[in-house]
């Protein structure tokens, strides 16, 4: 009976195809939107999951998420060190500074100011150079992305000069670090050199990178938090709670969730139709089939089996061709960092197997009722 | 010779908004093994649903029908559609092959249902064909062959899984009397040569000379039932 199911199915291109369409359609725009976003919010907390070493980010207690920065006073470094249970404690400075472009125009980028000593937050991904030759004064690291967008179409070179705030820095180090939300270049330079060239302030302490000493990282900030009165939370808590600040306070969500809704909505309206018009032409064969003693579990079966037969191959289609966008796109800078993730796989397939099962009902509710007396009817 | 099939105090009414049709009245009738009988009359008359009760898709509103010995009347639907798998055989007006199965498949496809494998079904439905002289159109697809041959299909397909009980409507209907007249012959032989029962509907009357027996219905009831070649006879 499977055999006959498939055969009855590729036996009218027509509507395989267009069944097929609608399941790729629906499992592409999917994918390919969920990805997206889901990539997307990544990268609101791209700064702090790129900062492996620390455990515990500590900030002011009015700090929502990772772009809103309140400077800390020096004095609560020690602070933070005195806590039992740090291993040890280091300034990170983050913050958005201006660079002049070659051509005099000038770019917002954002400044990373790392510890002078362990270079603790620095860009775990080298491409060109010695990343610790920040240390160096007056030297800067830019990232891959950063790069190409300050000096679009030029080949990658070091010892190029850039001004930051009027101060002139040489560029010793090219990384690869993952895409920020807001997509402007990243500069990387030791923390003193941070604090020289951004503009006058008593503050310049932006964040405080903090490594347990076996301690539960938990528990650890919920201790940092209590002793200093500072805000101190786990890499992760910190991370999510910047993607949640997106996602709770701008209308991505909202926006990706109507194109979502809209490929299920459409896929799943040229699923159901077309297999709705496909069991219909066929019904006066399903009547003759139940006339000749086929009963309707058999039918049951013969229809899931092509039901299952258009989910698989439009469900595979619409896959391959996400992860065949995301691999044509992996070298753009504004896709960098996208890919299609197991879960929306797992997801996708979830949603189809609803949508092919909602259309396999509404049409087999006419294949139980045929009367197989239709047959007799001319 | 034995009943096929036997139908007494047949009634059946349909209900068409607040009215009730009385499509069949009291009928009583046997259809035997081993004889064509044709089922004949005017559009509207009942045959239709007569033949529809005797093969257990329709129920009747009163009377019993047995067939091969077994009362359908005690059957549940289910019950029927398994009695009709393995022992009535169907041939319809319009074929209903399937389109995307090749001649054997669709000749296969009442032992499929079966539960019988594919090669063994197929290849049992390819020695029918053969005693049906389609031994070469085995694996052309229905809309490869011409009228007369979809039919021999639908015919293949009917004896295929060795049923006793044959209904036919209006096989003729689509064929050209040349044509018609060689798939009325293997329905003959089929009745008289293998011992079946072969009860065809039809308005066909270039066909009444294969008949055994003709049973003539008129507004739901037999109006006449002669046997042709006794009639012949005695003329």
């Amino acid at each position: 009976m499977i055999k006959i199911a498939i055969k009855m199915l590729l036996g009218d291109r027509a509507k395989y195809l267009g069944l097929v369409f609608g399941v790729t359609f629906a499992t592409l725009l999917m994918a390919q939107q969920v990805s997206i976003f889901i990539g997307l919010m990544s990268r609101t907390a791209s700064v702090v999951n790129d900062v492996t070493e620390a455990d515990v980010w500590v900030m002011d207690s009015r700090v929502r998420y990772i772009e809103e920065v309140e400077p800390l006073r020096d004095v609560e470094l020690t602070n933070v060190r005195s806590v039992p249970g740090v291993k040890w404690a280091v300034p990170f400075f983050k913050g958005l500074s201006t660079i002049r472009m070659p051509d005099g125009l000038t770019q917002q980028v954002q400044l990373i100011g790392v510890d002078d000593v362990s270079l603790v937050g620095i860009c775990p991904k080298s491409y060109m150079g010695d990343p610790e030759s920040i240390r160096h004064p007056q030297t800067a690291m830019i990232d891959k992305n950063g790069y190409k967008f300050t000096w679009p179409e030029q080949p990658f070179k070091l010892d190029r000069e850039i001004e930051v705030n009027d101060n002139r820095l040489t560029l010793s180090a090219i990384c690869d670090s993952t895409p920020t939300f807001l997509t402007f270049p990243t500069i990387y330079v030791s923390y003193a050199t941070a604090v020289q060239i951004t503009p006058q302030g008593c503050n310049k302490m932006s964040f405080i990178l903090v490594k347990s000493a076996g301690t539960d990282p938990k528990v650890l900030a919920d201790r940092i938090g209590k002793q200093t009165g500072l805000q101190a939370l786990t890499q992760d808590e910190f991370a999510w709670r910047s993607i949640n600040y997106y996602l709770t306070r701008t209308g991505i969500p909202i926006n990706f969730g109507i194109t979502v809704f809209l490929g299920m909505l459409i896929g799943a309206a040229i699923t159901a139709q077309t297999f709705y018009i496909f069991v219909i032409e066929n019904l006066k064969q399903f009547a003759a089939m139940k006339a000749f003693g086929v009963t309707n579990g058999q039918l049951l079966r013969l229809v899931l089996t092509q039901a299952a037969l258009v989910a698989f191959v439009g469900y595979s289609l619409g896959i391959g061709l996400t992860a065949l966008f995301f691999k044509a796109t992996s070298n753009s800078p504004a896709m960098r960092g996208f890919f299609l993730h197991w879960q929306v796989m797992a997801g996708s397939a979830g949603i189809i197997t609803i949508i092919i099962l909602i259309s396999t009902i509404f049409s087999l509710r006419k294949v139980f009722t045929v009367d197989p007396a239709v047959v007799f009817r001319g | 010779m034995t009943i096929a099939v036997g139908v007494s105090n047949l009634n059946k009414q349909f209900k068409a908004g607040d009215s009730v049709i009385q499509v069949l009245m009291d009928i009583t009738l046997q259809v035997k093994l081993g004889e064509l009988t044709m089922l004949v009359g005017p559009s509207g008359c009942g045959k239709t649903t007569l033949i529809s009760i005797m093969s257990g898709i329709l129920s009747p509103t009163s009377g019993e029908v047995v067939v091969m010995g077994h009362s359908l009347n005690r059957m549940k639907d289910r019950e029927k559609v398994l009695f009709r798998r393995h022992n009535i055989g169907f041939i319809f007006q319009q074929y209903n092959l399937l389109p995307a199965l090749t001649a054997a498949e669709n000749a296969a496809m009442p032992l499929i249902a079966a539960g019988i494998g594919n090669d063994v079904a197929i290849n049992r439905a390819k020695d029918v064909l053969q005693k049906i002289g389609m031994s070469s159109q085995v694996d052309k697809l229905p809309n490869q062959l011409s009228g007369g041959q979809q039919q021999r299909v639908a015919i293949a397909r009917s004896l295929v899984h060795n049923p006793k009980f044959i209904v036919c409507d209006e096989p003729t209907a689509a064929l050209d009397a040349k044509t018609g007249g060689e798939v009325m012959q293997i329905l003959r032989e089929v009745a008289n040569d293998t011992g079946r029962s072969v009860l065809i509907v039809t308005h066909d009357s270039r066909i009444h000379q294969f008949a055994d027996r003709i049973i003539e219905m008129n507004d739901g009831r037999i109006a006449s039932d002669h046997y042709p070649a006794l009639v012949e006879v005695k003329e």
